[in-house]
């Protein structure tokens, strides 16, 4: 389980909470925008070392199919994951 | 890694790009798991984690005062007591400023009462929350809005607090300290305090991109830079004794590491002759009190 984007952001003055506490977890904007590169995994030169995933620190990298997988949505490019990679399988590509 | 829940507990959250603090409090809740309740204090972490409502915290976490991390940790702690909760971990991740400074009476409380709670304080040696002003974990030589670099005074002019040992000093069960990156030896720390009963201090080294003036791309690079070139150390307190966990054989070049960022880069070699000194005397100590 992680935070995940939810379809509705309470907008309304009664969906606004009376007390200041509210449901764990509830994203309402992704990150995607702040990303100026785009980490992209080779999958061949991928080992599964999950390294990059360690030290992500928006912790946007998971395991899919014994390879590092990225989420777009709050990836804000900064690099760490490719800094970290031994063996080259992450490059970063500029956004347009 | 197998020590790590793999669910993500942080996310979503408005830290800036390779945010070293973000990762420090992302680690730590996967090494505590679900079963956790994290305080917030004013402070970088709380500031991108709750923005109604975009809220990124997967447990149940909450923003104190900025002086009150210790002793909503205790309230809490006294709460879960009274509903006969015992299997969660109450754990707070205060900023320098948020600790040293202003947070260190309640702390200091906290220790003194031996409350069953884990303090983190990540460390990125400045209020960079609103605009990198010092606090008295500043380093020495540090270029920050309130300790500017002039012709006369190079920047901050006071050495950096030493709340590792002050935690310690307490008598406290178990502090250790830790960096990013070294991100194995920080996390089995955080799970041997939150097997510790009582009060558990740990302070993390978590460089800031933005006032460090590095880039995106080096926090974990530069977290493990200065442990290397001995500005920072790794090492535990525990039953009354000091235990140093990693010596580096031969110390990188302390230029090259203060050079590469920013917030240093107007420092004249003697100015590094003073930091290099002040690290040889504080290894010196180290070695003479420390066990290995």
């Amino acid at each position: 389980m992680r935070p995940y984007l939810r379809e509705k952001a309470p907008a309304a003055f009664d969906e606004i909470p009376e007390f200041p506490s509210y449901e764990a977890g509830f994203l309402t904007t992704k990150n995607a925008g702040w990303r100026n590169f785009r980490p992209i995994i080779d999958t061949k030169k991928c080992k599964g070392c999950m390294q990059c995933y360690l030290y992500c620190p928006d912790g946007v990298i998971s395991e899919k199919d014994g390879k590092a997988a990225v989420d777009y949505d709050f990836c804000k490019g900064c690099g760490i994951c490719r800094k970290i990679c031994k063996f080259n399988a992450i490059e970063m590509e500029a956004e347009i | 890694m197998n020590a790590l829940s793999k669910d993500e507990f942080f996310y979503g959250h408005k830290a800036c790009a390779g945010c070293g603090g973000s990762l420090a409090v992302r680690i730590a809740l996967k090494a505590l798991g679900e079963r956790s309740i994290a305080v917030l204090p004013a402070g970088c972490m709380s500031a991108v984690g709750f923005n109604f409502p975009q809220l990124c915290f997967g447990n149940n976490a909450i923003i104190s005062t900025f002086a009150g991390t210790a002793s909503m940790l205790t309230g809490i702690r006294a709460g879960l007591k009274a509903k006969g909760i015992e299997d969660v971990q109450t754990v707070g991740f205060a900023g320098d400023g948020g600790t040293a400074d202003i947070g260190l009476q309640a702390l200091s409380g906290a220790i003194d009462r031996n409350d069953d709670i884990l303090y983190i304080c990540y460390d990125n040696e400045a209020y960079m929350n609103t605009g990198i002003q010092k606090s008295s974990l500043t380093p020495f030589g540090a270029k920050t809005t309130t300790t500017p670099a002039g012709k006369n005074i190079h920047g901050n002019m006071r050495p950096k607090k030493n709340m590792f040992e002050i935690a310690a000093a307490h008598g406290i069960p178990y502090a250790a300290t830790a960096s990013v990156g070294y991100i194995n030896d920080f996390i089995s720390k955080v799970k041997k305090a939150s097997g510790i009963k009582g009060t558990k201090y740990i302070h993390v080294i978590a460089p800031c991109p933005t006032g460090w003036g590095i880039s995106t791309d080096e926090t974990v690079e530069i977290a493990k830079e200065a442990v290397d070139c001995g500005t920072w150390y790794l090492a535990e307190f525990e039953n009354g004794e000091f235990r140093l966990n990693f010596r580096p054989k031969e110390f990188s070049d302390i230029g090259e590491y203060l050079k590469k960022q920013s917030r240093f880069r107007h420092l004249t070699d003697e100015d590094i002759k003073i930091i290099e000194n002040s690290r040889n005397a504080k290894w010196e100590f180290i070695d003479n009190n420390f066990k290995k």
